[in-house]
């Protein structure tokens, strides 16, 4: 097996068959492997443990409010793009007890109570997943204060991308400048290639983790025209993308729109279910439930997510602040697209199009910030017309 | 008799008014006291003054059977108290009472309502300071109204 | 990887983890009205060091209760003892309502924004206050106090549903006591017997003496009494940019991660709860937001 010297920034490739001494690599290092597996008649992500775990020969056809899965007569492992499970589901747990009381001498005493979390290696993130993690880092790592339980968990993450060869109906990564191609944030990254009846991986190595990892798997250099056919495997995917956004001076549009009639429009379809913010990769809002026991003994406190559509979510003493659907939805829209730039300084959506295929309502931001911009470009030609 | 022009001048209702319609409606004032207690109008009263408190402080209030007297608001220093003056049919709709010794400068409603017959710039002058105290009070209602501070749920 | 922030020390009384709360035992506890109480609090286990700024909140934990933020509404800077007023309104404040002399809450805090006591200087202190809103304004007036030869004139203006929801009444009379300050309150409404003001907060404003055009206004209450008292207190000379309000939204972790306290850009946990009237004033004027 000729090997090649395996260092940042360098390109090898991996035959199908040494996805599992990959995968054994990682296991060797402390890793636990989620990667993408068939369940619920979706492409989730959960514990992997062997390449057969994974979802070869489906493919899934994605449209708003629809995600069918396919079976496909090709081999490929990585054919489908994002599901409905996004990887802020092992960095931000959806459920986690943030601690336990126990009453003592007159007093309690506030104990951990979770086991400290697995190192964690995933498989197959996306482009737009590694942004979306980035995103959640500058929320619960960049700011004055740390979030302890994500920072535990996010240490240490072990990245495999996987370059998407395709892109779905309601992907617009392109768009929000996030994908097709992962640049940067992976320690390895896969490009699946099935050409001229050969099926094997480019890898590029991003990190010197990844290389080390990759050094204990066998590997071999690319070959002349390689290279040239990983390239062809991700060609023409933005063209492919079914969604795009035009995203200058939306900011600012967003900003000035908090009146515009179509959150009026929008809100009668919307039914503030809340999907929408449960499969995005960057919605981090949470609640706490505090409950004690009979006793009144033990006491403990459970960090859950939270969705900006519910009518609870905002409410102080007297009630809701925002009991419209309209204002929930104009919360949610204008905090991914606008304010989320004053807060952290980009952008709080990914293009990663999970919203617009799992609302039931089929509901599409895409089509929405295109109708608030219709009706500006309507005033900006009247304007121009005067 | 000492005028009280230059007093009135003083007074945030009158601030800015031209000369001659001070000593219009200096023409029109004199001093006036009341004792802690002493109402100075009554519900359904004919209304032909009104009053700006010097010092003191005076109480509207409404009576309800079985509740008592409810104060509205009340009137304090370099305050207007009373427009029902100004406007048909000139009667008091509440009862004003002083809750402590207070001086106040009376105006005479019938007086003023004269001058303003022959000119209607000062009748003009003095209405829109008096819609535009009537506005004040009239949103100060409205916020109590609110209960702001009360439980909304 | 930095922690905390360099200025503001560790995130509260916890350390590390800003979630996690600190155990407080109260130390004297004083009914203020038939709805609000006073808790003093102590670190558990001897001096923790607490200090804060007039303005900043807490959140504190009723055990299996659950947890509110209140503002401090004792003397600012280094203390022994932490100061809550707190009005019970729901469930948790009505656990903390219940606590006696002895027993333990947790605590996180302080967080948030500051009355900009320090800019004050040289200038008239305008206090007005509506309902629960004069405890977070009193740490304000404590420190000008304490500092008076810094400022121009004191003045406090305050609200009070009825008579017998007027805080801190003892103390409200001897601050009316000082030549030095200037205070007033007045009631929404009043039974027979009340010889005081009645009225909105907003009536007073003019009849306040200081200078408007060398005055700084701090104002705290519900938030349409705010809107009002700005509007009071601009058409009175005192420009929005020199005029303070703080904000309330539904909060969870008071640190910034939860989402909840947004109001357009902002994290009221975070940049709030104090802010600079014209900074906010165009987001409190849209509806829902």
């Amino acid at each position: 097996m000729p090997e090649t010297a395996v260092e940042t920034g360098v390109e090898c490739a991996i035959e199908v068959a040494d996805l599992d001494p990959l995968l054994g690599a990682l296991r060797e290092r402390g890793f636990t492997v989620m990667g993408p597996l068939l369940r619920d008649g979706a492409v989730i992500y959960d514990e992997v443990r062997s390449s057969a775990d994974l979802p070869a020969g489906w493919t899934d056809r994605q449209e708003p409010g629809s995600y069918r899965l396919q079976r496909s007569d090709s081999p490929r492992l990585f054919d489908f793009t994002v599901g409905p499970s996004s990887w802020k589901r092992f960095l931000h747990p959806p459920a986690l007890r943030l601690w336990q009381a126990h009453r003592e001498d007159g007093g309690f005493q506030v104990v951990d109570v979770e086991p400290p979390p697995p190192r964690l290696a995933f498989l197959a993130v996306r482009a737009c997943e590694i942004h979306a993690i980035a995103v959640q880092d500058r929320v619960l790592l960049g700011g004055p204060h740390v979030d302890p339980a994500y920072r535990a968990r996010r240490a240490g993450l072990f990245v495999v991308a996987v370059q998407c060869t395709r892109a779905g109906a309601t992907c617009f990564c392109a768009s929000m400048k996030t994908g097709p191609r992962a640049g940067a944030g992976y320690d390895l990254a896969l490009t699946e290639v099935l050409e001229a009846g050969r099926h094997w991986f480019r890898v590029e190595v991003g990190s010197e983790r990844g290389a080390e990892v990759l050094a204990a798997v066998p590997h071999r250099a690319v070959r002349p025209g390689e290279s040239a056919a990983a390239e062809r495997a991700l060609a023409g995917v933005a063209e492919q993308m079914g969604r795009t956004m035009e995203t200058a001076g939306l900011p600012a549009l967003l900003r000035r729109s908090p009146e515009h009639p179509r959150w009026s429009e929008v809100a009668n379809r919307c039914l503030a279910c809340g999907n929408c913010t449960m499969v995005c990769p960057t919605c981090f809002c949470t609640t706490v439930e505090d409950t004690g026991d009979l006793a009144g003994r033990t006491a403990e406190r459970v960090r859950r997510w939270d969705s900006c559509f519910s009518a609870e979510f905002s409410y102080i003493h007297g009630g809701s602040v925002r009991p419209s659907i309209r204002a929930r939805y104009r919360q949610w829209l204008t905090h991914k697209l606008s304010t989320w730039h004053d807060q952290f300084g980009e952008s709080g959506c990914v293009g990663c199009g999970r919203c617009i295929t799992w609302c039931p309502a089929g509901i599409d931001l895409t089509e929405e910030v295109r109708a608030l911009q219709a009706s500006k470009r309507r005033k900006e030609d009247r304007r121009a017309d005067a | 008799m000492q005028t009280l022009e230059p007093i009135l001048a003083q007074i945030p209702l009158f601030q800015g008014m031209r000369p001659e319609h001070l000593k219009l409606i200096a023409g029109c004032a004199s001093n006036a006291r009341f004792d802690a207690g002493q109402f100075i109008g009554r519900q359904g009263e004919p209304a032909d003054k009104f009053w700006i408190v010097r010092q003191g402080r005076v109480a509207l209030e409404i009576h309800a059977p079985g509740r008592g007297a409810l104060t509205i608001m009340t009137v304090a220093e370099n305050e207007v108290l009373g427009w029902s003056w100004l406007l048909a049919p000139h009667q008091w709709h509440f009862d004003a009472y002083a809750l402590t010794a207070t001086r106040a400068i009376a105006l005479d409603g019938k007086c003023l309502r004269g001058k303003f017959a022959s000119d209607h710039e000062l009748g003009y002058e003095l209405m829109s300071r008096f819609s535009q105290l009537i506005v004040q009070r009239l949103e100060a209602t409205n916020l109590q109204l609110l209960d702001l501070y009360g439980d909304h749920d | 990887m930095a922690t905390t922030t360099e200025d503001a020390g560790p995130p509260g009384p916890a350390g590390g983890d800003p979630m996690r709360p600190a155990p407080f035992r109260v130390a004297r506890r004083v009914v203020e009205t038939h709805d609000v109480f006073t808790l003093w609090l102590e670190p558990v286990g001897g001096p923790g060091g607490f200090s804060s700024q007039p303005g900043q909140f807490d959140m504190l934990y009723a055990f299996g209760a659950g947890e509110v933020p209140v503002s401090l509404s004792g003397p600012p800077g280094p203390v022994k003892q932490v100061v809550h007023t707190i009005r019970a309104v729901g469930p948790v404040t009505q656990s903390l309502q219940r606590l006696k002399r002895g027993d333990v809450v947790g605590l996180r805090g302080p967080f948030g924004s500051a009355w900009p006591v320090s800019l004050a200087e040289g200038s008239d202190v305008v206090l007005v206050a509506g309902g629960i809103g004069l405890a977070p304004l009193r740490p304000a007036l404590y420190h000008v106090l304490s500092q008076r030869e810094r400022y121009g004139r004191i003045v406090l203006l305050y609200g009070a549903r009825t008579p017998r929801d007027i805080l801190f009444a003892r103390e409200i009379e001897t601050w009316r006591g000082r030549f030095d300050a200037d205070v007033e309150v007045v009631v929404d409404r009043a039974a027979p017997g009340w010889h005081g003001l009645v009225g909105v907060v907003t009536t007073l404003v003019p009849r306040a003496h200081f200078d408007p055009h060398n005055a700084v206004a701090f104002v705290c209450g519900p938030e349409l009494m705010m809107t009002f008292t700005v509007r009071a207190l601009a058409h009175h000379g005192v420009v929005p940019a020199r005029t303070w309000v703080s904000l309330e939204r539904n909060m969870k972790c008071a640190v910034g991660f939860c989402g909840h306290c947004q109001l357009g850009p902002t994290f009221i946990c975070r940049d709030g709860p104090v802010y600079r009237w014209d900074r906010v004033a165009p987001l409190l004027g849209v509806r829902e937001l």
